[in-house]
């Protein structure tokens, strides 16, 4: 059964040093405020798994708190580079980042495999691709009835998953909506969860196209308004494209982005709105 | 030209990239150009065309460009949104659909794709870019490929420093070899005109360029010794329905930031 928390609790129990953490929500619903509290405390040496590091984990490496990055697109989507991302991997500042680099499908079905706890799965992926060159989680398998040969990707476990939800009710329970990415894939391949919320209802309404994830396989649910921005909590906010495209020139540079996660994070005050 | 209507060089790269979606039932979109034109096309040669976005949107209908693959607005407007493992599995890798649409840091003469790693030179590290996304499994997968991008030797390239996705590989045969379902990319759409794969030897050639634009410049613009169709076509001029909806487009999507 999931506890309920305070955000700031649940990150200290269930997040420690050398964590894998999986911090799922494809564009939407991304657990922007659970990572600020990471970095409010200065938990490290994690290796990140994101399908779109976003600038969610822009800011993190940037905060030098990661060592490894797995992850299958790493832009800012629609305005343009990570720069944080590339200043470590082309300069290794503040850190140097080690890379386990993916395709979209090859991701979502390693999630799956994590999830379905299985060690691999197979997909018709990175086909004539130089990928699995730099990466030993890809391989091939042959189909036992066809000899067909497929791709296999490597399960992932990551210790910790977390996702951001609109709602949980007072046991627990959660439950997301609109687009939903790869959020209850990354919760069942973890061994640890901690979802964020919109709101506390008294009792879950079904949604059209609504996720439901039981108290039963969550660790903690903290109560976070605002907890996804600048993305967004369809029913509850907008995506803020402005910041997206203000965090290019903020990020630009190392002085101006150490300044903004001063200001912005570690002086201690909610980054919700 | 039948009017004075003024038009960018983009404009005419996206309104070509619209219109090559003319007729199809389904497109994967990418963001940035291709959802430009894709959005353009169900505004003007196939209001029917289905939009499947990577963050698990089937059938958009967005009134504005959105900034990312997860605006709000996407979802809202699908027939569907189902999960991410879903989308690339059961729709792209199931085959359902006709034209996937691509952009590219860098593209050789056999259409093959890089996005990951540049090079630049002895003693520098490697120019990180985002990496693949979707798109080794759209080329796969989809039907055919439809590739947009600005035309220049940047872009276009005698050998790209990483294949990131496969186009044609090193010639005909080589997808088939693969056991790659999809025709692979059939037009790279640009700001100066249009290339497409020669049948005999899978190496994009010119076979069109747009209005004002000459073979030479599209030459120049070239990384590798570009061939040339015997008779290269104009391309129509946007018309001013085109330009209007496109550009309707574009206010929508700068207007509405939240």
């Amino acid at each position: 059964m999931a506890k309920h928390l305070t955000l700031q609790e649940a990150v200290a129990e269930l997040i420690h040093d050398g964590d894998t953490v999986a911090m799922e929500g494809f564009t939407h619903l991304i657990p922007y405020a659970a990572a600020h509290e990471i970095i409010r405390q200065r938990i490290t040496d994690l290796t990140l798994v994101r399908m779109t590091p976003d600038v969610i984990y822009d800011q993190l490496i940037g905060a030098g708190l990661v060592r490894k990055l797995i992850f299958s697109w790493g832009g800012n989507p629609g305005v343009g580079s990570l720069h944080r991302f590339r200043d470590a991997v082309e300069n290794g500042w503040p850190r140097p980042l080690e890379l386990d680099e993916h395709s979209h499908a090859g991701m979502a079905n390693r999630y799956v495999a994590g999830a379905s706890r299985l060690p691999f799965a197979v997909l018709r992926g990175y086909r004539g691709s130089d990928l699995p060159r730099r990466t030993d989680t890809v391989s091939t398998v042959a189909c036992p009835f066809t000899g067909e040969e497929l791709a296999a990707v490597a399960a992932l476990h990551p210790d910790v998953t977390v996702i951001h939800a609109q709602q949980a009710d007072t046991k627990g329970n959660v439950q997301l909506w609109g687009l939903t990415g790869v959020q209850k894939e990354a919760v069942l391949a973890a061994d640890r969860s901690l979802v964020t919320v919109e709101e506390i209802v008294d009792d879950l309404e079904l949604r059209p196209g609504g996720v439901i994830i039981p108290t039963w396989v969550i660790d903690a649910v903290a109560v976070v308004p605002g907890g996804a921005h600048p993305s967004y909590a369809a029913g509850y906010s907008v995506r803020d494209n402005d910041f997206y495209r203000s965090w290019d020139s903020i990020s630009r540079d190392r002085e101006a982005f150490t300044a903004w996660l001063e200001e912005n994070v570690l002086s201690g005050r909610a980054v919700s709105r | 030209m039948t009017d004075s209507v003024e038009f960018s060089r983009d404009e005419l790269m996206e309104v070509n990239a619209a219109r090559a979606l003319a007729g199809a039932r389904s497109c994967f979109v990418g963001i940035g150009l291709p959802s430009t034109a894709a959005n353009l096309a169900r505004a003007t040669v196939n209001p029917e065309l289905v939009l499947i976005y990577e963050s698990g949107t089937i059938g958009s209908k967005p009134n504005r460009l959105p900034l990312s693959i997860g605006d709000g607005e996407l979802a809202e407007t699908a027939d569907a949104v189902v999960s991410v493992p879903e989308v690339f599995n059961y729709w792209l890798q199931g085959g359902r659909i006709d034209v996937g649409f691509l952009g590219a840091a860098q593209v050789d003469r056999y259409a093959n794709i890089n996005t990951t790693v540049v090079d630049r030179g002895p003693g520098r590290s490697e120019a990180r870019l985002p990496g693949a996304g979707g798109a080794p499994e759209i080329a796969a997968n989809c039907g055919e490929v439809l590739m947009v991008l600005r035309h220049s030797t940047r872009n276009f390239v005698k050998k790209i420093d990483f294949v990131t996705t496969l186009g044609h590989g090193s010639g005909p045969g080589d997808r088939a070899e693969l056991g790659l379902p999809g025709a692979g990319p059939v037009a790279v759409i640009t700001d100066l005109g249009i290339l497409r794969p020669d049948d005999s030897t899978a190496e994009l050639f010119l076979t069109e360029v747009h209005p004002g634009v000459t073979v030479e410049q599209v030459r120049a613009a070239t990384g590798w010794e570009l061939k040339v169709a015997d008779e290269v076509v104009t391309t129509e001029p946007p018309t001013s329905q085109e330009l209007t909806a496109l550009r309707a487009l574009k206010a929508a999507g700068r207007s509405t930031a939240v």
